[in-house]
């Protein structure tokens, strides 16, 4: 141990920053370092010591042996997105840190502690100038048999942010149980001698959290699988692509449990018929993609408005186009969503705000998919999809779900009816009676193809009504503050422009957020009503085209003097920079 | 047992009320028919059953029958099917199409619906030309054949879908011809009653676009051997034959591909366990 500098009283952060209780640590290693497993057990303890988090994970190019760095924000106070700087360092290695330039941002008073002694630190850290301490790993870990440099880490930083031991040795214990109890003992060994190393740390110690409310850990993917799952998704079909594939590795066991399946398809034209398949035989089913498999999807997304047939598509958004930016978030799939379909072709596109709302907006998104036999694509991106957060357990909650079925299709049944909703009574397969084709081809409303100029009329007109007209209550949107001005934004721009919200404008009497979380059908009467009375709007997104700014001026009666801040990925949104954004715009 | 229920079902149950659209001669005309006597001799109701198609002359079948029906996209009838028979493992699901969905477009589904092997029959009216635009080389077209898409035409191998049928793993293969309905009939009885991917090539002459395949009649013949269930055996004897040859050609013994599904809306209170810290 070599601590180079001490100063026990860390700088005191501005006034306006809501996050003065809030600490990012990163930790660095090359692949199969186990920084990765050091980070999720550092958030877990947290999660018990009761604070809230966000862990997100960056790795090299490799599949497997890269640089890997694991963030994770801490704090008293619910977290949304990583902090605007590191404030803790912790690197076992520095074998190929420089690829994080650009991703750690380290100031003068950001503490980096090298697990090697001597090494030779990088530019990121050098160019920043702060202050510096080293651990020995490769000593310690060797007169200590059986321990292993990952837990000494995570016992330096929790040690360093004043977690609990006892949680923090609980937690490793539980980590080595199957490795028995000669690797558990030396677990604990590595935890007390990371705790011993941290003493000589200087860095703020996190507030206690206040309260004790029920939380959960848990990825926007999973959060998205579950949605499905409690919106009474039982059949899905899907084809492997990142950042979505969590969602299918995800449901792949559980559905099974609750009675349902997952098939892995060929390629993604395959996955999207078969949940037109699984859907018209009366399951309740998902896909879920990324951009490219989007793309390949779109024809049959078509052919369910055509014929009808409720689904939930979930893309979660990646750097595009074309393969792009795989690992890396960015909104740009908006456009393909809303209006990459054939034809007039009605649909439902949602967004969640949050990784918490993953869980609800797939719920929803199920019910409105199901409710209007229409499919209904969410876009989550990869912020969300792939990031671990301590958030509050989401509420418990139902909708009353029912897909219109033909129990008792009688003579004159008619599969595409034209009825008050436009919504039909579908009869599934196996029921007496109901008997139809259903079809790509217009048709009239029994179902047979007609090219007529009434059917025609008549099914768009029904088609486009049921989406149009459809309740959608106040989950539209996500409307926080009544200032005079006001900001728009969507997807996962929602947790910085809420952070810098904060900072801005601490009373809320400035700001006003619009978050929507029904992106089409546009619904320019409650945005116009949620605009009341304020006097300025600024609309921010990730996309290099400004492709929500698009869609709103041409949906929405937008007021001609919209601001729009738009940026494309992959370097995500913080709160200082949409809080100088908003400063230089009030002002 | 009530005197409805006791009365067998014949053909014309299984038949819509719907005017083909194909041309006056065409082989699907007979096909139909054989479609519909299959389904009278296996004797589900029409509302047990679901036929499958994408899109061209010979997927216009579903509508024609009194079933459930699904006309989707071209190329996709297998995944479809797949997703339906997957989730309502209680149906009979039949897939019906042309070479150019189901060989061109839809290659790749065939390969991996073949290699998967649920229970499907999959019935294929092969007329080696794209019909409904008018006059297109599809993949099983000869390579000669003018066209003006492609005039002089392709210079390509034909494609061979029992080979590759076989070789992806079908469990179930046969060839028949449209102008013997009660042949065709009786494989399809035989390809629904088998488990697991049936495919049946069917040999169907498009009097329009390819008037010289009315010669079929005169050439195809009944195999002289007895279906087998070696792969390699039934792969070669369908390179060396001179492609007329109609009749069983191999039948599996692969058990389907149907993970149990029972479809159950239960709470799913079991998986909020993992996500606590």
């Amino acid at each position: 141990m070599n601590q180079i500098e001490t100063t026990l009283d860390r700088p005191a952060v501005s006034v306006t920053d809501v996050q003065t209780e809030a600490l990012t640590v990163v930790m660095l290693g090359s692949g199969g370092s186990g920084v990765m497993t050091a980070a999720e057990i550092l958030l877990r303890a947290a999660a018990r010591a009761g604070y809230y988090g966000l862990m997100t994970k960056s790795f090299g190019p490799q599949i497997r042996g890269g640089e890997a760095a694991a963030f994770v924000t801490l704090s008293a106070n619910p977290v949304e997105i990583q902090g605007d700087r590191v404030d803790l360092l912790f690197a076992i290695d520095w074998k190929n840190a420089q690829r994080f330039a650009g991703e750690l941002q380290l100031e003068a008073d950001s503490l980096v502690v090298s697990g090697e002694i001597d090494a030779e630190l990088p530019e990121i850290v050098t160019g920043a100038g702060p202050r510096l301490a080293e651990i020995n790993l490769k000593t310690l870990t060797r007169t200590h048999k059986g321990t292993r440099p990952n837990m000494v880490a995570l016992g330096a930083v929790a040690g360093a942010i004043g977690l609990p031991r006892d949680v923090v040795a609980a937690l490793v214990g539980q980590q080595l149980v199957k490795k028995g109890e000669a690797a558990m003992a030396q677990g604990q060994t590595a935890v007390d001698l990371g705790y011993g190393e941290a003493a000589n740390f200087a860095l703020a110690k996190l507030d206690r959290p206040a309260g004790d409310t029920a939380r959960w850990i848990i990825s926007g993917n999973q959060a998205a699988g579950y949605g499905a799952m409690r919106g009474g998704v039982r059949f899905a079909a899907a084809y492997p692509i990142t950042p979505a594939t969590e969602i299918l590795e995800w449901l792949a066991p559980r559905l099974q449990k609750a009675g349902g399946l997952l098939v892995q398809a060929e390629d993604e034209l395959a996955s999207i018929n078969m949940i037109v398949g699984g859907s018209f035989g009366g399951s309740a089913v998902l896909t879920a993609t990324s951009g490219p498999g989007l793309a390949l999807m779109s024809e049959s997304i078509g052919l369910a408005v055509a014929a009808e047939i409720p689904m939930l598509v979930i893309d979660v958004m990646r750097g595009g186009p074309s393969t792009g930016i795989p690992t890396k978030s960015e909104q740009t799939d908006l456009n393909i969503a809303v209006y990459g379909l054939h034809g007039d072709a009605p649909h439902v596109v949602t967004a969640p705000n949050s990784i918490a709302d993953c869980l609800f907006t797939a719920q929803w998104s199920t019910h409105l998919a199901e409710s209007m036999q229409v499919p209904t694509i969410m876009l989550s991106d990869q912020s969300f999809g792939q990031a671990l957060g301590i958030v509050e357990k989401p509420a418990e909650l139902a909708f009353a779900t029912r897909r219109l079925v033909a129990e008792t299709p009688g003579e004159n049944y008619k599969r595409y009816a034209l009825t008050e909703t436009g919504v039909s009574p579908m009869a599934l397969p196996g029921t007496p009676g109901g008997q139809y084709t259903a079809d790509g081809l217009e048709h009239a409303e029994s179902g047979t193809p007609s090219s007529g100029v009434a059917d025609h009329n008549q099914q768009l007109e029904k088609r486009l009504r049921k989406v149009v007209d459809f309740d959608y209550g106040d989950h539209w949107a996500q409307i926080e503050g009544d200032g005079p001005a006001a900001i728009i934004t969507w997807g996962s721009t929602t947790g910085p422009v809420r952070q810098a919200m904060r900072r801005v404008d601490p009373d809320g009497r400035r700001l006003r957020l619009i978050s929507l979380r029904l992106i089409s059908p546009a619904l320019p009467g409650a945005l116009a009503e949620a605009l009341d009375g304020s006097d300025k709007i600024l609309v921010i997104e990730q996309s290099q085209m400004a492709q929500f700014f698009g869609h709103l001026k041409a949906q929405f009666d937008l007021p001609a003097m919209a601001d729009l801040y738009a940026r494309p990925g992959p370097q995500p949104f913080r709160a200082a920079e949409i809080a100088a954004k908003l400063e230089e715009w009030l002002s | 047992m009530s005197v409805e229920t006791a009365c067998a079902l014949t053909a014309r149950d299984y038949k819509s009320d719907l005017k083909p659209v194909w041309c006056p001669g065409c082989g699907d005309f007979s096909i139909l028919m054989a479609i519909t006597m299959a389904m009278a001799e296996v004797g589900r109701p029409p509302e047990d059953v679901a036929v499958i198609s994408g899109i061209g002359c010979s997927s216009r079948v579903p509508a024609y029958t009194s079933c459930y029906g699904f006309h989707g996209v071209h190329g996709r009838a297998l995944p479809l099917a797949t997703g339906l028979k997957l989730s309502r493992p209680d149906l009979l699901v039949i897939a019906t199409g042309g070479d150019g969905d189901g060989y061109s477009i839809g290659g790749n589904h065939f390969m991996h619906a073949c290699r998967r092997n649920v229970d499907l029959t999959y019935i294929v009216m092969d007329n080696q030309v794209y019909g409904m635009t008018k006059g297109q080389p599809s993949p099983t077209t000869p390579p000669e054949w003018d066209s003006a898409l492609v005039p002089g035409g392709t210079g390509l191998s034909p494609f061979h879908p029992l080979v590759i049928a076989l070789a992806a793993g079908a469990n179930f293969v046969a060839r028949t011809f449209s102008g013997d309905p009660k042949g065709t009939a009786q494989t399809i009885v035989e390809a629904i009653n088998h488990p697991g991917f049936s495919l049946i090539e069917i040999l169907s002459p498009c009097v329009t676009f390819r008037p010289e395949e009315r010669e079929w009649a005169k050439q195809v013949h009944p195999a002289s051997v007895d279906p087998t269930d070696d792969r390699a055996r039934a792969a070669r004897r369908v390179l060396t034959d001179d492609g007329f040859n109609t009749g069983i050609l191999y039948r599996g013994k692969r058990a389907p591909y149907q993970p149990a599904f029972n479809p159950d809306t239960s709470a799913n209170v079991d998986f909020e366990a993992e996500f606590l810290p």
